[in-house]
């Protein structure tokens, strides 16, 4: 476990409000810890630009554990950096090199608009949720676990689709800025569970019908979304929401 | 130090046998018809499991809801992080489980330092929290025939805790997050994301309304409604590293208890036994690895003080199962306070293993080869997955490392069986109040805990006091607003007023040491003694010394932490205090004078077999301590034994 030290030139993108000019600054930083995580380097950093003066820099984070989806960094134009399956804080210094210099911006797409510095605006993932992507039951309402049975492997099948971490990082690596890798985990772990059969069809056209009104580009299959996703969410569930769309707009008589 | 108050606080517990309580006093309690719901209106501050199923139920009840989170989305509160499992004694394992029998081990487990009657609630309602997640569509594991599946987990010796793969929490918290937003299309509930609660407003002694600060802009708005319900989570961050998120922290409690809550048992703090050891001075947080891992992985240290081989070198005789050894009967799934305390003990001895010496061995190689390694990344890959992240080792190949770190807060606002605060109209569920885990918390019920008070309690409660309350209307200029919101102003221009050298992380790892030292997994009266002053000279730095750049009109994430750090300066001081006081061990509260010969806990049930509920004064001031006796008419406190 013995740790080498960085020196590593980080080029951030600063900007004060949504509605002013951004711009891309540089800084250096000495002996970063090839242990430390990215964002435990990001502290660093604004330490020392709080040391100095400078406004440090703004970014979003919370549990630092990879499962909140808070964080949503573009690290040398890759969503949450090079590894696969991994958020920005779960990201290590490891992975970088000696004397490189690390590109570091928001995630880029028009409905995440930009709050501050790395800091985005993701409220419409929310809207989206809202227009179906929940099975309409009240407290109370239930009845036994076990009265149900889901079979074990479509059980396994419908937790893949809901790891999401919603953190948005399937629309900042798709070069339309399509969600359909977020919309269709949620479409296809409700369309899978015998749960979510009653407003299956409902779900879908509605769902798809918010993506589209917040600006989300189309999807045109090229797998950035599922390459970028820290949960590994795969583009099989794209297939299976098309299917349902396709599905609800034929034969569901709604 | 303190006052002792000659009051006893009033748990409002209803009569009756124990196992009729809840039906008798949901008879008793007064309902406000369907049509008259939605004349009321209701604020959940935080989103959690807790406040998440609380906005949702509230909403789908009728009434008018605010909800409040300081993230950008309610989706993403902490309880997300919780990994291993929630509790509920469906016994579908025919394993031998009862109500009777979860209640009973959630009592034993928190050291019979809780309220008997909140634990059978608890335990009662469990099964329907199981029920109404998977009708939500939450994927609890199942069997193969697609029946529920279960496992066990530390202090049962029975498997009645339900998951989802090693990210239990949030699947449920997903679950009722989509309930909320359901309200929300419904235009039931209000969302209002990145806001922070800076201030309670209280008109005539009555909890009435928040203030907040929008954390995108920096604008102060005042809410009101008919009561407040608080859901902010645990202070687990007055340590500065704990495995709670970054954002964690006391403050809209605190603010509430300087508003005249009282904060009961702050010295009740649960250090996790398996999380991930620190790795350097930068550290910002300490990552957990599941209790579950206890299932299959095997904890141990070298049986020779400072072997430094690798573990593989380390022959089978010269390795030491600590807790196999000694607690036989519950081995590696020992309860929480006492597996961490077992990893203490064998590392200031000097057993301990990797760089640093503070770590110990868990160890799956038996579980390999015993079940295969597909079977053990089936139950377990996403944790393998993020420790392999994190340290850079392969623990399919290699043993972790652990160590215990600070993990969850039994302390909190002090709440009456419906779950409301001294303060009327002020409500406090899940982490946030102290009511269910006692001294400590079992694994696996804090989930059970948070949803229960959302879900299943508080769109009762709250109906009996709208029902029985006369509230006058309170508009936003209303003094006891304008005076709340001018408290929360004039204290971030003081923060940003201050302009000295130190920034405030430097501050908070400062604080934190001290807590980890002192008031950590052991305390002593000198050791306590000597912090308390030492808390309060940090403070004083703090004040005369921080250094807050940007301004308050913005986003400003310096100006957001200082405000949290300032809170926790005052807290910690009353933790000490309570530390101090609390001349006893209990659970996650070990006072080295107080052991067995052995190191076991020594608790003092005829001197502390109470609640403790603080009264603020005054920060700096001696606080005032009220007292609930706690009466066990059911179980008979007797020494914890897992041996």
């Amino acid at each position: 476990m013995s740790s080498d030290l960085l020196n590593l030139t980080l080029r951030v993108w600063r900007q004060a409000a949504p509605n002013q000019p951004g711009e891309f600054r540089d800084y250096r930083l000495n002996g970063v810890s090839t242990h430390m995580s990215f964002l435990e380097m990001l502290d660093v950093l604004n330490e020392q630009l709080i040391a100095q003066g400078e406004v440090p820099v703004a970014f979003d984070h919370d549990c630092r554990e990879g499962i909140c989806g808070m964080c949503s960094l573009m690290i040398n134009g890759q969503a949450h950096g090079p590894d696969r399956g991994t958020t920005s804080c779960q990201l290590h210094m490891r992975r970088f090199r000696n004397g490189e210099t690390i590109t570091i911006e928001p995630w880029r797409a028009d409905p995440f608009p930009v709050i501050r510095d790395l800091v985005v605006n993701r409220s419409a993932f929310d809207r989206i949720i809202q227009a179906g992507g929940f099975v309409s039951v009240n407290t109370g309402n239930a009845p036994d676990g076990n009265s149900v049975p889901v079979p074990g492997v479509r059980q396994e099948m419908a937790m893949d689709a809901a790891a999401c971490i919603g953190c948005g990082a399937c629309v900042a690596a798709c070069k339309n800025a399509s969600a359909m890798l977020f919309v269709s985990a949620k479409v296809s772990q409700l369309s899978i569970l015998p749960q979510g059969q009653p407003e299956r069809a409902n779900r879908v056209l509605n769902m798809v019908a918010q993506m589209d009104k917040e600006g989300f580009g189309s999807c045109t299959n090229t797998s950035e979304c599922e390459a970028a996703c820290p949960a590994e969410v795969s583009v099989a569930h794209i297939a299976r929401l098309n299917r349902e769309y396709m599905k609800a707009m034929l034969f569901a008589d709604h | 130090m303190f006052r002792v108050a000659s009051d006893e606080l009033n748990s409002r517990v209803p009569d009756g046998p124990l196992q009729q309580k809840w039906d008798k006093h949901r008879f008793n309690m007064k309902l406000v018809n369907p049509a008259n719901k939605r004349k009321y209106s209701v604020i959940v501050v935080g989103t959690g499991l807790a406040g998440g199923s609380a906005a949702a139920s509230l909403g789908e009840l009728g009434y008018n809801v605010k909800a409040f989170c300081f993230q950008d989305s309610p989706r993403r509160a902490h309880s997300i992080a919780a990994q291993g499992g929630i509790n509920a004694a469906k016994n579908y394992p025919n394993d031998g489980d009862s109500i009777w029998r979860l209640f009973y081990d959630t009592i034993k487990g928190g050291d019979y330092r809780a309220r008997e009657a909140n634990v059978y609630r608890l335990a009662q309602v469990a099964n329907n929290i199981i029920d109404q997640c998977v009708s939500q569509g939450v994927p609890f594991a199942r069997e193969y025939g697609g029946t529920l599946a279960n496992r066990s987990f530390g202090g049962a010796q029975l498997s009645r805790t339900f998951y989802c793969r090693g990210q239990t929490g949030q699947q449920l918290l997903l679950g009722a997050y989509q309930a909320l937003m359901r309200q929300v299309s419904t235009g039931r509930v209000k969302m209002f994301a990145r806001r922070e609660m800076l201030e309670l407003v209280v008109s005539d002694g009555v909890a009435r309304g928040i203030v907040v600060r929008n954390i995108e802009n920096g604008q102060l708005e005042v809410h009101t409604a008919d009561a407040v319900v608080l859901c902010t989570g645990g202070y687990g961050n007055v340590y500065y590293l704990s495995t709670n998120a970054k954002g964690c922290n006391v403050t809209a409690a605190w603010r509430c208890h300087r508003r005249g809550a009282y904060f009961a048992n702050p010295c009740y703090t649960q250090i996790h036994p398996t999380c991930i050891p620190v790795s350097g001075d930068y550290q910002s947080k300490l990552t957990l690895m599941s209790e579950s891992l206890r299932n299959d992985g095997r904890v141990w240290v070298p049986r020779n003080q400072g072997d430094r081989r690798a573990p593989g070198q380390i022959p089978e005789g010269e390795r030491d199962y600590y807790l196999e050894r000694r607690y036989p009967s519950f081995g590696n799934l020992a309860p929480r306070d006492i597996s961490s305390r077992a990893a203490k003990e064998r590392t200031d001895a000097g057993f301990g293993v990797g760089e640093s010496g503070l770590a110990v061995y868990l160890d799956f190689r038996d579980a390999i080869v015993r079940d295969g390694e597909d079977a053990v990344r089936k139950r377990y890959g996403n944790l393998f997955h993020m420790y392999e992240k994190i340290t850079a080792e392969n623990p399919y190949q290699v043993p972790m490392r652990i160590y215990p770190a600070v993990h969850y807060t039994m302390g909190g606002l002090w709440v009456d069986y419906n779950l409301m605060s001294n303060l009327p109209g002020l409500y406090v569920l899940g982490e946030a109040n102290f009511s269910d885990h006692g001294a400590n918390r079992l694994g696996a019920s804090a989930l059970m805990q948070g949803l229960s008070d959302g879900y299943f309690v508080i769109p009762y409660t709250i109906g009996d006091y709208l029902a029985s309350t006369q509230l006058p209307k309170l508009s936003d200029d209303h003094p006891a607003c304008t005076s709340a919101k001018k408290d929360a102003e004039d204290r971030l221009k003081k923060l940003l007023a201050v302009n000295g050298r130190r920034s405030v992380d430097s501050f908070h790892r400062e604080l934190g040491l001290l807590m980890w030292d002192y008031c950590g997994m052991a305390r002593t009266r000198t050791g306590l003694e000597a912090t308390i002053p030492r808390i309060r000279e940090l403070r004083e730095q703090f004040w005369k010394d921080v250094r807050v750049l940007g301004s308050g009109d913005t986003l400003n994430q310096s100006l957001e932490k200082a405000g949290r750090v300032a809170d926790f300066m005052e807290f910690a001081e009353l933790l000490a205090v309570d530390a101090l006081h609390r001349e006893e061990s209990c659970g996650g509260h070990f006072r080295e004078e107080y052991q067995t010969e052995d190191g076991e806990a020594t608790r003092r049930d005829d001197l502390y077999s109470y609640v403790a509920g603080w009264e603020f004064q005054g920060a700096g001031n001696a606080p005032v301590l009220h007292k609930e006796p706690l009466i066990f008419e059911n179980v008979k406190p007797s020494t914890r034994s897992y041996k």
